[in-house]
């Protein structure tokens, strides 16, 4: 019976290794259960439909030109939305034991964070890739092509990097994955509505219109419409990557100083 | 060095809980070693605590000759922990569960996947090896969850309750495992709330409650501590078992306890004396007895003397 091993151990992956390792069963995940991508980008690609054809003729003039601006902030939309996937990950493996082998392993201790947020960006990609290609088939046309859009998602991705840390935290304090979902939406939906996503601020009231023009994701909504369509401001990609840099300053050390701390 | 664990006054609470409440292990390299307990005694907190899951708030540990709190990773790098809850991914298939533990304790892909091959064989899993484990029974799931421990073999193996909530068969099953592993050099420490698992797999026991030690031994040590023998007794009719019980405490004094159910009455015995005398008290007062007999204490015995409850009512709860 070659129940034990019979070759020597070998030395505890490396933490390159180990990250690799638990990024592919992030995708493995993926593969397996793609339901779970599914349900977070059927309300985004729900609304692109909606708001495009119902209200798209009378925000924009014609459906061809509101499919211009709203496309890049349904990528937007949609890759924000996901985020909440890392919280719910990891609070269902800490709730099914699977962190105990994880932590009992002699690897790198953060590896299962890195390796999960690695699993991520391949999930931002393909939801991304869904998005554009729908938009696509409605009519829209990037003007800075294949490049400007890639460069456009990179921005998200970035960005959405940094709001992974926030369910990180809420992933490790709530008892059940539906609380971290239910949890997330709070912060999401006014995340999202409150931008320039959808509409031009311009006919909004006062105070709504300085909440917007503060709110993060509108400036990566306008920088990805730039990037999509060649006229980028880089005073909005520099807001992004600013808020990105403070989200991540203030929720990493604390998500990995919890993660470090036993449960 | 022959101890694999030495604990001295280990102490861990959660908040005003002190879980486990100073307790003191010396466990031998390459035995098997039963923590017994009722839920909630303190023996996942304590094995928590030893594979270094948890951070110890009094006394110290040594695991192979590591200090828990001080050189975790260490620790780590020697032993591997089966938790009370199949740790496997239930996404993924069998297969690729065993692959992802393989690479990492470092093995390249190509030798992880012949690892994990290997033990889906091993562990009579192989035709579900590509199913995803949500499809698992729960044998199958404790089964690769253990797999998953040997992937690379540790010095020391942490079991907890490898068997609650197994079919008959599939224990056997899990059973035969753990010898075969302890055969091999490996050190085991399990804990169970089967007081039957620890007689049998265990050859040395630690009986815990209120995260206390309040017995340690051989079973045999501890069965000997109760008496040299034990009177089961069974009762045609519940109603009689009050009578039944004051007749045994005329004959036997305070040993006498309920059995597993309303019809079964337990005695301490030192040897066979009174026996007689018991049954015929019972018979002129005309309690019919359905069955009797007289044996070796068990584990529920043992138990039920050390800490006034039986363990086999929290058993049946577990299963039920």
């Amino acid at each position: 019976m070659s129940m034990l091993a019979t070759s020597p151990r070998p030395r505890a992956a490396s933490p390159w290794a180990a990250t690799i390792t638990l990024g592919w069963r992030a995708m493995l995940k993926i593969k397996h259960v793609p339901f779970q991508l599914f349900d977070v980008t059927a309300f985004p690609l729900m609304m692109t439909l909606m708001f495009t054809y119902l209200f798209g003729g009378a925000l924009a003039g014609s459906v061809k030109q509101y499919v211009q601006y709203l496309i890049p902030g349904i990528v937007v939309q949609t890759i924000v939305f996901i985020t909440v996937y890392t919280g719910v990950g990891l609070n269902s493996d800490i709730s099914k034991g699977l962190f105990d082998r994880f932590r009992s392993v002699p690897i790198w201790q953060p590896a299962p964070i890195f390796g999960a947020l690695l699993g991520d960006v391949f999930r931002y990609s393909l939801a991304a890739t869904m998005v554009i290609t729908l938009g696509i088939i409605m009519g829209f046309r990037p003007a800075a092509g294949f490049v400007g859009v890639v460069l456009a998602v990179a921005l998200i991705i970035v960005f959405a990097m940094s709001l992974s840390w926030m369910w990180i935290i809420v992933g490790m304090l709530v008892k059940s994955p539906e609380s971290v979902m239910t949890s997330s939406f709070l912060l999401l939906f006014p995340l999202t509505m409150a931008s320039n996503i959808f509409v031009d601020p311009k006919t909004m009231p006062r105070l709504l219109q300085v909440l917007v023009s503060v709110n993060p994701v509108s400036h990566l909504a306008t920088a990805s419409r730039g990037l999509m369509h060649g006229d980028v401001a880089m005073s909005d990609v520099l807001y992004v990557l600013v808020a990105t840099a403070v989200i991540t300053a203030v929720f990493a050390p604390i998500a990995m100083r919890m993660y470090h701390r036993e449960r | 060095m022959t101890l694999a664990i030495e604990t001295s006054a280990l102490v861990k609470h959660f908040g005003d809980t002190k879980a486990v409440d100073g307790i003191d292990l010396q466990i031998q390299r390459g035995s098997v070693y039963g923590l017994l307990g009722p839920n909630g005694a303190g023996k996942t907190t304590t094995i928590r605590v030893l594979s270094t899951l948890l951070r110890p708030d009094g006394g110290t540990a040594l695991v192979l000759g590591h200090d828990v709190a001080r050189e975790p990773a260490k620790v780590r790098e020697r032993v591997c922990l089966t938790g009370q809850f199949a740790s496997v991914d239930e996404d993924l298939t069998g297969h690729e569960n065993l692959v992802l533990v393989a690479r990492l304790f470092g093995y390249g892909w190509k030798p992880a996947r012949a690892r994990a091959d290997e033990l889906l064989e091993a562990f009579d899993l192989g035709e579900a090896a590509a199913k995803q484990v949500r499809t698992y029974s729960g044998g199958m799931r404790r089964k690769l969850d253990i797999a998953a421990s040997l992937v690379v073999t540790p010095e020391l193996l942490f079991l907890d309750e490898p068997t609650t909530g197994l079919d008959p068969r599939s224990r056997n099953q899990v059973w035969d495992i753990v010898r075969s592993i302890a055969a091999s050099g490996t050190t085991v420490l399990l804990t169970t709330q089967y007081l039957e698992e620890a007689d049998r797999l265990a050859g040395r026991l630690a009986v815990i409650d209120h995260g206390r030690l309040i017995a340690e031994g051989t079973s045999r040590e501890l069965k000997r501590s109760v008496g040299s023998n034990t009177l089961h007794l069974r009762l045609d009719d519940a109603a009689r078992l009050a009578d039944a019980q004051r007749i045994l405490e005329q004959v036997f004094g305070a040993g006498v306890h309920n059995g597993s159910d309303a019809h079964t009455l337990t005695a301490r015995v030192d040897g066979d004396g009174g026996v007689h005398e018991a049954l015929a008290a019972l018979q002129s007062a005309g309690v019919s007895v359905a069955e009797l007999t007289l044996g070796q204490p068990s584990l529920d015995d043992v138990f039920f003397a050390l800490t006034g409850t039986t363990g086999e009512h929290e058993t049946e709860e577990t299963l039920a």
